[in-house]
């Protein structure tokens, strides 16, 4: 569960002000399927990051599964970040030095899991994503549905409760895009919250809830 | 994120990056090395001269002739009062003293050596039996002075000496000509090298009274003593002062020096010395140091990318300022541990081409070293740490 509360972000660029947000409401329940889209500059990446808890609002309330998150620290907004959210991005954001079974690792390592355990988790992820053949590929070696896949399993991996997804498919041809998408979509299908930003008319038109964004507004918001 | 896989993660990202960890590593160890390798030299030279100084005698006190201080002037000078020289009656005196172990008139001079058709210019000491244990000195064949021997008319050859002038060994009984008189060759000394600036396996060796009717004098150059113990030096420096006092009329005409006394002046210097180039040293590690921020620095605006990501999948920000800290205690580490073992390969070098300077790095000076490279790296990593743990992640992730 997901609720903004007259949530503001204001950019400051040189002596002009940027409203990337102004006064955004917006409840989004657990398990829903949203896009998120609107021209360059409308905020819908802004809104992703907040909602991420990448960025922070300058002010309104966002209450997370029933916590206000507005008020943690900066610590406990990146356990927060590492338990209940999964980032997937359009430029994949791998750590070239890695190799994909690393990459997946990361955040189990970060949450402190032991090492063996982290071993069987990742391997069960590489199965599931089919990943197993490239499991020790650096990502410099895999093509670019793979690295997405590899991202998907890394924001997955911990179980997050809610997936947000900046233009996952701008990278990709038509193809693999659709095969990444498939991916997403059986993500939500098994409980996860899904949230796509994208420009893609043909994405953003498979979601079950589209938000419309312009200048930092809701415009529209229709199931 | 614990301990052991920051540290894991941090090394792999070390060995990832290669040039850029080996070039670091190379500065640290460099430094480390330049430390350990000084300070073995000045070490080394300092253990050099009090070796030599040793090797003069133990517990030595010389006695020679002439004032070292001023005095007098218009009234000694009115009272007729001239400096004495030292004589054998003043050593015999000496050697009375109950603080004295053994002492030997010496004195030196040149002298032309001939025999078996060869000749050359040779320094003679004249001595008495005493003056081999008080040197410190060693024979090859033969004996030394015998006691009591001032009227026979021995010779103590060095070993060059003895070799050039009788190449085929027979040496011992071998009768030879010193100036005017003959001497028979008692003994050869056992090569010792220059010790001092002074050749001893060029020297000859004969009893004091001949030395003296050679040289034709009365006076000595020098008396070495050898005081009982180290803490019968200062007594017996004071008591041979008295007694030569009184012997010259109240005027104290002797210089004593004792050997502790010049030793420990070398000994300060040279440590000052070995101080100063490992310090001068140590300003390499200092910007071998600031070279870890710049290289720190520059990994963190590279990798500005990847901590954005870590921020996003959940990293708090101290575990991104411990990656890099991490990242430079073990770029320190290697440098420290790959420079002090560079340091003590230098030092063995310079032992094997020098085998007389004992140039042995002093266990400080590499302890030191290695905690001036950790700490230095360490220190300097603090600031680029804390600029990758603020970073914002949005600006991060879109690489600005």
């Amino acid at each position: 569960m997901i609720r903004l509360t007259e949530i503001s972000r204001v950019f400051h660029m040189g002596d002009q002000e940027v409203r990337a947000l102004n006064d955004i409401n917006l409840e989004i329940a657990s398990g829903e399927y949203v896009s998120i889209m609107g021209p360059s500059g409308s905020g819908k990446s802004t809104l992703l990051n907040v909602v991420g808890l990448l960025d922070r609002p300058n002010s309104g309330s966002y209450e997370l599964d029933g916590t206000n998150v507005t008020a943690l620290s900066e610590t406990e907004q990146a356990r927060v970040r590492r338990e209940k959210i999964g980032f997937v991005f359009q430029s994949f954001h791998l750590i070239p030095r890695l190799t994909a079974a690393e990459n997946i690792e990361l955040p189990l390592i970060l949450e402190g899991v032991a090492p063996a355990d982290r071993k069987t988790r990742v391997e069960a992820t590489l199965d599931a994503f089919e990943l197993r053949d490239r499991a020790h590929h650096r990502p410099a070696e895999l093509s670019g549905g793979q690295r997405q896949r590899v991202a998907i399993a890394r924001a997955t991996i911990l179980k997050p409760t809610a997936l947000l997804a900046d233009e996952p498919t701008g990278n990709l041809d038509h193809r693999t895009g659709a095969e990444v998408v498939a991916l997403l979509e059986a993500l939500h299908h098994a409980g996860t919250t899904l949230i796509v930003v994208t420009h893609d008319r043909e994405l953003g038109a498979r979601a079950h809830r589209h938000i419309s964004m312009r200048d930092g507004e809701i415009v529209g918001d229709e199931k | 994120m614990n301990l052991r896989d920051t540290l894991s993660l941090s090394f792999m990202t070390v060995v990832s990056y290669r040039t850029r960890s080996l070039l670091i590593v190379l500065a640290m160890a460099l430094g480390v090395a330049a430390v350990v390798v000084l300070t073995a030299l000045g070490d080394g030279a300092r253990n050099y001269v009090v070796g030599q100084f040793s090797s003069l005698g133990t517990n030595l006190i010389i006695v020679l002739p002439g004032r070292s201080e001023t005095s007098g002037g218009i009234v000694s000078a009115a009272l007729g009062q001239t400096p004495r020289d030292l004589t054998l009656e003043d050593a015999r005196f000496v050697s009375q003293l109950p603080q004295v172990k053994r002492l030997a008139p010496l004195n030196v001079g040149v002298a032309e050596l001939n025999a078996g058709g060869k000749l050359r210019e040779v320094t003679v000491l004249g001595s008495t039996a005493e003056l081999l244990p008080i040197r410190h000195m060693k024979l090859s064949k033969g004996s030394f002075l015998a006691h009591g021997s001032e009227r026979s008319a021995q010779i103590v050859l060095g070993s060059e000496l003895a070799h050039e002038f009788f190449p085929d060994g027979n040496v011992i009984g071998q009768r030879i000509r010193l100036g005017d008189s003959r001497f028979m060759v008692s003994g050869v000394l056992a090569s010792q090298g220059e010790s001092m600036g002074f050749n001893n396996d060029e020297i000859a060796i004969i009893p004091i009274d001949y030395a003296q009717e050679l040289f034709n004098t009365s006076t000595l150059f020098r008396i070495l003593v050898e005081a009982r113990s180290r803490n019968a030096i200062e007594p017996a420096k004071a008591a041979i002062q008295h007694t030569l006092k009184l012997r010259h009329d109240g005027e104290d005409d002797v210089t004593v020096i004792t050997q502790d006394a010049i030793l420990a002046t070398f000994d300060r210097i040279l440590r000052a010395l070995t101080l100063g180039v490992a310090g001068i040293a140590a300003i390499s590690l200092a910007v071998a140091g600031i070279l870890v921020m710049n290289v720190m620095l520059v990994a963190v605006a590279q990798r500005t990318a990847e901590i954005g990501l870590l921020k996003a999948i959940g990293a708090p920000s101290a575990d991104i300022r411990h990656l890099f800290f991490a990242e430079a205690v073990w770029l320190s580490l290697a440098g420290g541990a790959i420079g002090f073992g560079l340091g003590h390969l230098g030092a063995l070098l310079i032992r094997l081409a020098y085998p007389q300077l004992p140039a042995w790095p002093p266990v400080w000076a590499s302890v030191a070293g290695v905690a001036i490279a950790l700490i230095t790296g360490i220190l300097a990593s603090l600031l680029p740490a804390a600029r990758a743990a603020r970073m914002d992640p949005v600006n991060a992730l879109s690489g600005k």
